[in-house]
């Protein structure tokens, strides 16, 4: 990385764009022989690289769409000769009423927890430590961290004994006389919601803070100067500057917010009944309790689908968002 | 010249000390595998079930005694029954990761011997004379499709309902109680619920939290004791039942007694952990007035068992779940059981069938029977006097034979089970009604058997 700032001499962002053209168009003008030798052999580093994506990356999504393809079950006739049955597998999950109520509850997880969730409250605990003490904000951190810290079971373990019916919150809840529900059962999405803001807001929390440290002084300064309250140098000034990284932060979260399993399966179960049943929820209980392999797969496919429709989109704007900081 | 010879010398050597190498590893793994082989046996052990883990462990003793240099691993799992099947399953699914004994449920024999899981015991059979003391019914339980035995039953069990006297008398309801009909159920809950609010009158499972117990210890005594008895599937037509009324007033009594607040709350009926409050607080504190449990009941309670409970022969009482308007027979029961079978993939079958048989062989029946309050398969258990004082309800529970029902002898019921568990649970959250509910299990169905293979009832 150091020597690449070294090498271009222009700032990180537009490194990679100018870095990439560059050589290019040099071996293009030194001669097409001697360029092709060298891309050859300039892509043998690569093999490994490319090598691991296709194995573990690559493979286990061919595998798992060959096996949304089949009827296989994890015992029965169906575990023993399994039958390709074409796109019977799909056919029947768009007709299938839960597959709606999965993605709505996977969408409000996923938007509740990650988008509005953990980044807004992130860059809010950020932008806070910057006008708060040093002692304060050095507690809060120790405090939100602890949670990312946690393994996953484990925070999942603390969440249900927080939430559930004489867990926590309800004695609390109960030490002031209100007579709290079971929130694991009468509220389950706002329950995996809040826990998994709880737990992933100390990601969003350092990635904001280190890019308001990148913010120039100056440039806020100035804007001091010319009369620009707190409000309007955030909404004006760090915020369009750290643009970037609000979209990078954005598609990290999402991304692994939609793979989430082990916190709602400890806290709920996907229940009650399928109100909590997240895509990855929905998959593991079709694949491995009702033995359906085959369909379990079909609906890891459409949560790839899914993941890939999010990613497309961040990734178009963060495009959007380079060709704007070019002009500027 | 003189430096490539030698290079080529060293290559020969090493080459030959590779091959030297190699016999010698050879003929070492030939003796090590004829002198010490190792049988693995996965089960299941939680804190409330230890039963067999002594059992078990009691046969390893006996077995690696008898065999010389033969090593018995035994591999317990802590999990739930759903979530032990599922691991089970998943590790037959390859001659890398499979067992060589396991504990199997009677309810996925059948598929998982459709899946080629599971080694035909046949030939070893007929060279076992315990076998001729297994009684017919048990024999069937480990049966393929094919008529061969795949699976020896551990012991069998029965459903009856489960009442505390103390609850009972407190409410001015006579005891013994036998109800007639369902009707006579929600009297006495009523009864109960007027007099005591603070107990719950007369609890059964829902949901998918208890898994295969939701059903047989709640769902199918309503659904068996509903329209001509033939419940899930028409032995005679050889299809799965759809569209009965019977299916819907199971649901709807379910519904009422969550709707009424007979049961426990909805949310306490999906924990998977709830029978574990049933046996281990509710009974003993007189806190539950009655609910339908299995005829190993007793094994909770008594000494030794997890949830020790010396007055449990006084305070609680038995009665037959009754059929809906009092039908003949007059009675409900499930019969299910636990059995050990051997892996396909096995490459030790001998020693494996030799391991399932010293677990089985009369001494362990016996105690397995006594101590985990199992109906006794084998006729010289079920005959020794004392198996039959082991507890105070071994008569009653083994009467309930008389009116058991067995799950349909077929490789599409667990994934069945899981749609009807899935109907009880939309049911008592309030998220369809009996009728939808209903109406979603037929088509879960017709999905899994095709529609050939159901019948309008």
């Amino acid at each position: 990385m150091t020597t690449g700032a070294h090498d271009t001499g222009t700032p990180h962002i537009g490194g990679p764009d100018i870095g990439a053209i560059g050589p290019a168009r040099t071996a293009q003008r030194t001669g097409a022989r001697v360029g092709d030798r060298m891309t050859a052999g300039r892509a043998l580093p690569l093999v490994p690289a490319i090598g691991l994506l296709l194995i573990f990356l690559a493979g286990p999504i061919v595998w798992a769409f060959a096996g949304s393809l089949t009827d296989r079950a994890l015992s029965g006739p169906r575990a023993a000769n399994p039958q390709f049955i074409g796109f019977d597998n799909f056919a029947r999950l768009f007709a299938d009423p839960v597959l709606p109520l999965s993605i709505g509850v996977t969408v409000a997880f996923v938007v509740g927890s990650a988008i509005i969730g953990q980044n807004i409250l992130g860059l809010a605990l950020a932008v806070l430590f910057r006008s708060g003490s040093r002692a304060v904000a050095g507690t809060v951190g120790v405090v939100v961290v602890t949670a990312w810290v946690l393994p996953e079971i484990v925070a999942a373990f603390v969440s249900y004994a927080f939430l559930s019916a004489d867990g926590t919150l309800n004695h609390l809840l109960g030490a002031v006389g209100i007579a709290g529900p079971n929130w694991l059962y009468a509220f389950p999405v706002v329950a995996i919601i809040l826990a998994n803001t709880w737990r992933g807001t100390a990601f969003s929390m350092m990635i904001y803070r280190a890019a308001l440290d990148d913010v120039p002084l100056e440039v806020v300064e100035s804007s001091m100067l010319d009369g620009a309250g707190g409000w309007q140098r955030l909404r004006l000034i760090t915020l369009p500057m750290i643009r970037p990284t609000i979209f990078t932060n954005l598609m990290l979260t999402t991304l692994q917010t939609l793979s989430v399993f082990t916190l709602i399966w400890v806290m709920t179960r996907g229940g009650p009944g399928n109100q909590s049943s997240t895509l990855p929820v929905l998959a593991y209980t079709e694949a491995f309790q009702f033995g359906d392999i085959g369909y379990g797969n079909a609906i890891a496919v459409v949560m790839l689908a899914l993941g890939a429709v999010f990613s497309i989109a961040y990734v178009l704007s963060l495009r959007a968002q380079g060709s704007q900081g070019g002009r500027a | 010249m003189k430096a490539s010879a030698a290079v080529t010398a060293l290559a020969g050597a090493a080459g030959i000390a590779l091959v030297l190498g190699g016999c010698a590893a050879d003929t070492s793994d030939d003796e090590a595998t004829t002198g010490d082989k190792t049988i693995t046996v996965v089960y299941s052990k939680t804190d409330s079930f230890t039963v067999l883990d002594t059992l078990l462990n009691t046969a390893k003793d006996e077995f690696e005694a008898a065999h010389d240099g033969v090593t018995v691993d035994l591999q317990p799992i802590t999990a739930t029954d759903d979530d032990y099947k599922t691991r089970l399953q998943l590790s037959l699914g390859s001659a890398d990761t499979a067992p060589d004994v396991f504990y199997e449920d009677t309810f996925n024999v059948r598929s998982d011997v459709e899946a080629g899981y599971l080694l035909n015991l046949d030939d070893h059979l007929a060279d076992w004379d315990d076998w001729g003391q297994f009684d017919e019914g048990a024999k069937s339980a480990g049966q393929g499709e094919d008529g061969s035995i795949y699976a020896l039953p551990l012991g069998t069990d029965t459903r009856v309902i489960w009442y505390n006297t103390h609850v009972l008398e407190a409410a001015g309801v006579g005891v013994p109680w036998q109800p007639e009909t369902w009707e006579d159920i929600l009297d006495v809950a009523a009864k109960i619920k007027a007099s005591q609010p603070d107990v719950v009158p007369f609890n059964m499972y829902a949901g998918t939290g208890t898994g295969e117990g939701t059903v047989m210890q709640s769902f199918y005594e309503l659904l068996y004791g509903t329209g001509d008895g033939s419940g899930l599937y028409d032995d005679d037509a050889g299809k799965w039942v759809v569209g009965s009324q019977g299916f819907i007033d199971a649901l709807a009594f379910l519904k009422t007694l969550y709707d009424e607040g007979y049961a426990v709350s909805p949310d306490k009926a999906l924990d998977p952990n709830v029978w574990q409050a049933v046996f281990g607080d509710m009974f003993p504190n007189d806190t539950l007035g009655g609910t339908v449990e299995g005829s190993y009941t007793p094994s909770f309670w008594a000494e030794g068992g997890s949830y020790e409970w010396a007055e449990y022969g006084d305070v609680m009482g038995v009665a037959l779940f009754p059929t809906q308007n009092g039908e003949a027979p007059g009675g409900v029961s499930m019969s299910g059981g636990w059995t050990l079978a051997a892996s396909a993939h096995t490459e030790e079958p001998d020693l494996a069938f030799e391991f399932i048989a010293t677990a089985l062989n009369h001494d362990n029946a016996l105690w397995y029977a006594i101590n985990n309050a199992q109906i006794a398969v084998r006729t010289d258990v079920a005959a020794e006097p004392s198996y039959l004082e082991a507890n105070p309800f071994v008569g009653d529970v083994s009467a309930a034979v008389a009116v058991t029902h067995f799950r349909p002898a077929n490789s599409d019921y667990p994934q069945i089970s899981v749609a009807a568990q899935q109907a009880t649970e939309a049911v008592i959250t309030g998220q369809q009604s009996p009728a939808d509910a209903a109406a979603t299990y037929d088509a879960a169905v017709r999905q899994i058997v095709g529609d050939d293979k159901v019948i309008e009832k």
